[in-house]
């Protein structure tokens, strides 16, 4: 039997795998466009069917939540006068680090000519673009009043008034807008040669004009390529600062104010650790349900996953310098607010969540310096989800403590969130399983034509 | 493979690109142009009223001061508006079977006070005081144009914040002497801009804190 006819699995066990182990050692180009292809020509099974109705549910859970909030305002939320930032924001911040990775891992990846990225970047990206949206919703749900978010574009309007630039909060309009933009704008360039693909496999008329008219005419020439590859990477150049300065703005919405715990230097570069970490501990905890459900083993290697491990690893020991960091600059401020804010974050009410996101965010990512560790799938998908947990946690714990326990002790107070705090967060995550499942039924989750490219690159195919 | 696309799809995809510019940039100039108009701002509109009040009649023509009518606007926010006492002042005497002025006797028959409509209405979070403005050189026709040539009244100018803004930035441009606040036909010296320097010194208005986001929004 000849190479073209095998499954990426049989050819594995025919020829074994490259030397760094990403791919089969022989991968002709036809069948790592049929592996990856073959999920979205392939009858809807059951479970995805399942798993969208599910999701969908979400959804509306979302929507509920969303019109209880617009109709009886922000009260339903545990929010008060003091800490007036709550889950909203929390779910923001955590959102958007979520959405950080796939651009570090498109951008940056590939200007370091990481070839592991090539198999995960479609999905990662389509990851970054739903959680980006998501998390522009929640500032905009935060305000209470969507419908004058216009307020914050400068526009030239009848008030003759502009947008306080010494703002924070406008620097984030900017910073979210942009990021979003420049994710649609990467992604969709980086799907237009698979669409092309799509297009000319395409059985039915209607799917393959679909398809063509998103694929603009691509028809691979040389010339296209060679444009197509200077704008990708002029792209990929571009993204790199946008990455960086969207959650330094989010470390900046709170190193802005003069509230205690949110003062140091730190949190711009801080923040953006911190995203990336959870960003990819995100990519960890789909890519491996991804790559068994759309049968991608022989492309989404364990040595993907090692790779990632070892970022989550460096993300850690970050993150937990940053937190140790944040010890040392409450005690050397040496003010009263600060020490004594740090002391509340320990033994507090909230002390035993602190504890548990140092656990999670600290200690479980430590498992990643054993080898068995980063190769197993339950340990990287318990920590992948640990590590979310833990992010998610940090979030929620750097508005509750602070606001909590201000400057003045007459103003200290608690902050407990009610079911429609917890609806709108569930809710959030209904709609970004729902918009992934479909991403995944429509569009390659894997990068066809990259992967062409790294086979090409490691002589798996000629 | 037959083709999948006529030869006129790249024109049509041409054209969507396009109009996904020029859509929402038309938009956005014709809501400039919108909130600017007349057809927004209501400026040059006549307002029904229950009986036609001609301020041109009595302010222009037979010269009645436009305090004997509103009362407080030296004192008070809001400048007043006549009892139906105050028509009958003249109209016990004069024009007192016109049919015109029937809903007035009824309304002093019934002492049920006549229902203007408001020409010139401010949001309700605009704190706007008359008696400030009139006390510190800004003259009726400022903001209510010429009013006694007007048959029917009508707003004159827009009212919206930039345009009360313009004039909080920069009041010397619009000041005139204590003489002239109630002279609806007042013009702006061909040396406004030294006149009205002298003018800001003469009622000690500071300009620091004029356009405070509190002065107007409490």
């Amino acid at each position: 039997m000849s190479d073209a006819t095998l499954t990426g699995r049989e050819l594995i066990a025919n020829h074994g795998r490259t030397r760094d182990g990403l791919m089969p050692a022989e991968m002709p180009y036809g069948t790592i466009t049929d592996e990856v292809a073959a999920a979205i020509f392939r009858k809807p099974s059951r479970l995805w069917l399942v798993l969208v109705g599910v999701s969908f549910l979400g959804v509306i859970l979302f929507g509920i939540s969303i019109l209880v909030l617009l109709v009886e305002g922000t009260g339903i939320w545990g929010v008060n006068s003091e800490v007036v930032w709550g889950f909203a924001v929390a779910n923001y911040v955590w959102w958007i680090g979520i959405g950080n990775a796939g651009t570090l891992i498109s951008c940056m990846l590939l200007l370091t000519r990481q070839r592991w990225r090539a198999s995960i970047n479609r999905y990662a990206e389509a990851m970054t673009l739903f959680a980006a949206a998501i998390a522009g919703i929640f500032p905009l749900l935060h305000v209470g009043r969507p419908w004058l978010a216009y307020w914050l574009a400068p526009y030239p309007n009848t008030m003759t008034l502009w947008p306080q630039w010494r703002s924070p909060l406008v620097w984030d309009m900017f910073a979210i807008a942009c990021y979003i933009l420049f994710s649609i704008l990467f992604w969709y360039t980086g799907l237009i040669p698979d669409l092309a693909t799509l297009r000319d496999k395409a059985k039915h008329r209607f799917t393959k004009v679909a398809y063509g008219i998103f694929a603009l005419g691509w028809n691979g020439s040389s010339r296209q390529w060679k444009n197509y590859n200077s704008y990708y990477y002029a792209m990929a150049a571009l993204g790199v600062p946008l990455v960086v300065s969207i959650h330094s703005v989010v470390g900046l919405d709170y190193a802005a104010t003069l509230m205690p715990g949110w003062q140091e230097t730190i949190f711009p570069p801080y923040f953006v650790v911190g995203a990336m970490f959870s960003g990819f501990a995100m990519v960890v905890t789909l890519t491996i349900p991804i790559r068994w459900a759309l049968g991608l083993q022989s492309i989404i290697t364990l040595d993907h996953l090692d790779a990632m491990a070892k970022i989550l690893l460096l993300g850690g020991i970050i993150m937990s310098f940053s937190y140790s960091f944040e010890w040392f600059a409450g005690w050397y401020s040496g003010g009263e607010a600060e020490r004594s804010l740090i002391a509340f974050q320990f033994f507090g009410p909230y002390g035993w969540l602190y504890w548990m996101m140092l656990a999670c965010n600290g200690l479980a990512p430590q498992l990643f310096w054993w080898r068995r560790f980063r190769r197993g799938l339950v340990p990287l998908f318990i920590v992948g989800v640990l590590v979310n947990v833990g992010m998610w946690l940090e979030r929620i714990l750097i508005n509750m403590n602070t606001l909590a326990h201000g400057h003045l002790p007459s103003t200290f107070s608690f902050y407990v969130p009610t079911i429609w705090d917890w609806l709108m967060f569930l809710g959030s995550f209904g709609l970004f399983c729902f918009l992934f499942f479909l991403f995944a039924k429509v569009i390659p989750a894997a990068s066809i034509h990259e992967i062409r490219e790294l086979a090409h690159k490691e002589g798996a195919a000629r | 493979m037959a083709q999948l696309f006529s030869a006129r799809a790249d024109l049509f995809l041409r054209l969507g690109l396009l109009a996904l510019v020029v859509l929402p940039l038309t938009m956005a100039v014709s809501g400039f142009a919108y909130y600017r108009s007349s057809y927004y701002t209501g400026v040059g509109a006549y307002v029904q009223q229950p009986v036609p009040f001609s301020h041109r009649h009595h302010a222009g023509e037979l010269g009645i001061d436009c305090r004997y009518c509103h009362t407080q606007v030296e004192k008070a926010a809001f400048a007043g508006l006549p009892p139906t006492e105050t028509c009958m002042t003249c109209h016990s005497q004069i024009w007192t079977n016109a049919e015109m002025l029937a809903p007035i006797r009824a309304s002093l028959a019934t002492n049920t006070p006549i229902r203007w409509n408001r020409v010139h209405d401010l949001a309700d979070y605009v704190y706007f005081d008359h008696s400030v403005h009139v006390t510190n050189g800004v003259g009726c026709s400022s903001c209510h144009g010429d009013v006694a040539d007007m048959p029917l009244m009508a707003k004159a100018e827009p009212l919206t914040m930039g345009w009360c803004l313009d004039c909080h930035r920069d009041p010397a441009k619009n000041l005139r002497p204590e003489s002239e606040i109630y002279n609806t036909a007042w013009e702006k010296p061909a040396d406004q801009r030294r006149k009205g320097r002298a003018l800001l010194a003469h009622y000690g208005i500071r300009k620091d804190h004029l356009t405070d986001c509190s002065v107007c929004h409490r």
